[in-house]
């Protein structure tokens, strides 16, 4: 009886893990929705403040920038690729449009232009040293993270840019309009439309069937005729731009072109991709669940904040956090059938 | 006699000193299963991917239909209408069942929903997709939506030789297609490429399992030293014969071919 009983007990708790990992599985969005949900949920009992329309506005405008950033680093992991270079290229991008006003005193949209292609050269010479040398992404962004850096403080001289002294069109990006007492800023309107894009382009057409494939298996992808130089290559070049964009955004956020911010930036960049539920491994994942991965970072800091924990432990919490969801994608891969 | 549908002739792959295929030859005709074994090192995997375009020759010809091609590319063999099934390589796990079938050659929506929106016709795929399968008796597959990576080793092949017929419109190549599956479901695959043929595709079989070869082959081309050293039928050869002229054990038949 006793031994039937253990039997018993351990299928039945075998079951529901099982099915939990076939869940989570077949709805790798699920996961980090429930976090931020929990998340939202808990700091709002805590605290008041946190879940009014003022507070909440500032969530948004506070991770905008890093979802901007992430949404490119989405394309690139998903690859099974990784880009450390993601946030010197916007920062580096920010001071060529704020030079390209100021020293080269061209009107505003050209400069613009201008510093969103320079954003996209940089991102096409990652993705050339990756699919041409064929060289690691992590060898590649680690030096290229260096070199934008560094021409980032020689062209700059290490200064910022004012944003009185650029054309409106620069800190646009930084102006919002009210909803309410809620604040919508026109960086975080761009950001969710550029994610609106990037989940449709991701699931419905040719171009997204191809960069899952090509991070799933890349020699498989090449032997079903899928041309995976040319994927890799265009997913590099199309997150410099969204990089460079992320750079505009940034412009309009600090009311300036500063070059000695952001050093974060890259790995917060990847942090929100991890959370979001994206394997580091590569095929698995999505642009949606990066835009929630975001918001749980930016609900995390600020409802720490609120609820008066230094801002020391924030680092130590969001931390804690990455290491769950990469082992909660270790699990949900050795899913069994 | 009937022309082939693929002929190679003389073919010849050189790495540096080593000799990789050596002056082989081989005929496809219409309607049939044709194995190709061989030792380690016999070249049958060489011979295959200069078949399938994975591979350049240095020497010798290919005919399909009875005129020359010559491939440059895996997808130039595609285009000419020759599919290859990888042993390992077959399928993007990730994807589903439709995905898969599809996937390098996916059709997008009409109008400006397709064109300008670059919108792929899911439904249309997705039904074509079932159609196939089902047309091969691949019954088990319920979903077509269902990730590849669900699936048990054989229902993969199954999707793998499913995606090759559907697009293969001359021959059909299936690279070691039973190597990692049980006996039941190596037994429903085998069953899979006489279906395949039996739509009148021929089928090249590379296989070192001499049970299924002798089981579904129509003709037996045996590889040896980077030649082709006789070409046998499991009704005129026993199976350990085989493996004698394949190992070079017992002096190769009179007349190939």
């Amino acid at each position: 009886m006793a031994t039937t009983t253990a039997d018993f007990e351990v299928k039945s708790h075998d079951s529901f893990g099982l099915r939990l990992q076939h869940l989570l599985h077949g709805n790798p969005v699920l996961g980090p929705l429930a976090v931020l949900l929990v998340a939202i949920i808990a700091f709002s009992i805590v605290n008041g403040r946190f879940f009014s329309a003022a507070n909440l506005s500032l969530v948004l405008l506070q991770v905008t920038v890093i979802a901007t950033l992430a949404l490119g680093q989405t394309l690139i992991i998903l690859t099974a690729g990784i880009d450390l270079s993601a946030g010197a290229i916007a920062v580096f991008s920010s001071i060529l449009m704020a030079l390209f006003c100021t020293d080269a005193g061209l009107p505003g949209p050209i400069a613009l232009l201008l510093g969103l292609a320079c954003g996209t050269v940089m991102g096409a010479i990652n993705g050339a040293l990756v699919t041409r040398i064929k060289l690691p992404p992590f060898i590649v962004t680690l030096g290229t993270l260096t070199i934008f850096f560094s021409l980032n403080s020689v062209v700059s001289n290490s200064e910022t840019v004012r944003g009185t002294d650029m054309p409106g069109l620069m800190t646009w990006t930084g102006e919002s309009i009210p909803i309410g007492s809620f604040r919508l800023s026109y960086g975080s309107i761009i950001m969710l439309l550029l994610f609106g894009f990037f989940a449709y382009a991701l699931s419905s057409t040719a171009w997204g069937k191809h960069v899952y494939a090509t991070g799933d298996d890349v020699e498989a992808a090449r032997l079903a005729g899928i041309r995976t130089g040319r994927v890799l290559f265009s997913v590099y070049t199309v997150a410099g731009l969204l990089y460079a964009v992320a750079g505009w955004i940034l412009i309009g956020r600090l009311a300036s072109a500063s070059p000695n911010v952001g050093t974060e930036y890259n790995l917060d960049s990847i942090t929100a991709v991890v959370l979001g539920g994206t394997s580091l491994f590569g095929g698995r994942g999505g642009v949606i669940g990066t835009l929630i991965g975001a918001l749980i970072v930016g609900v995390f800091r600020n409802g720490l904040q609120l609820s008066g924990v230094e801002v020391v432990w924030q680092g130590f919490a969001i931390g804690l956090l990455v290491l769950i969801a990469v082992s909660l994608d270790q699990w949900i891969r050795k899913v069994k059938t | 006699m009937t022309t082939p549908v693929l002929q190679a002739k003389d073919l010849t792959k050189r790495y540096g000193r080593v000799v990789a295929i050596d002056g082989s030859d081989l005929e496809l005709y219409p309607g049939e299963i044709l194995a190709v074994i061989g030792d380690n090192g016999a070249g049958k995997s060489s011979l295959i991917k200069a078949l399938s375009g994975a591979l350049i020759p240095d020497r010798g010809e290919i005919l399909l239909d009875g005129s020359p091609v010559h491939f440059r590319s895996p997808m130039d063999a595609r285009q000419a209408g020759i599919e290859t099934v990888y042993q390992t390589l077959a399928v993007a796990p990730g994807l589903d069942i439709a995905d898969n079938l599809f996937l390098g050659r996916e059709e997008r929506r009409s109008g400006v929903l397709g064109s300008v929106f670059r919108m792929l016709d899911r439904k249309h795929m997705r039904s074509e997709a079932a159609r196939h399968m089902s047309e091969l008796g691949v019954a088990t597959l319920q979903n077509i939506g269902q990730a590849v990576e669900s699936l048990s080793g054989g229902q993969r092949q199954a999707v793998a030789v499913a995606r090759s017929a559907a697009f293969g419109s001359k021959v059909v190549i299936l690279d070691e297609p039973t190597a990692a599956l049980g006996v039941k479901e190596g037994n429903r695959v085998l069953q899979l490429i006489r279906d395949v043929r039996d739509r009148g595709l021929p089928v090249i079989l590379i296989s070192h399992n001499m049970p299924h070869v002798f089981e579904v082959a129509d003709r037996i081309h045996i590889q040896r030293l980077g030649r082709r050293v006789a070409v046998i039928t499991p009704k005129t050869h026993s199976m350990s014969e085989a493996v004698a002229i394949m190992t070079g054990a017992a002096a190769p038949p009179e007349n190939p071919a």
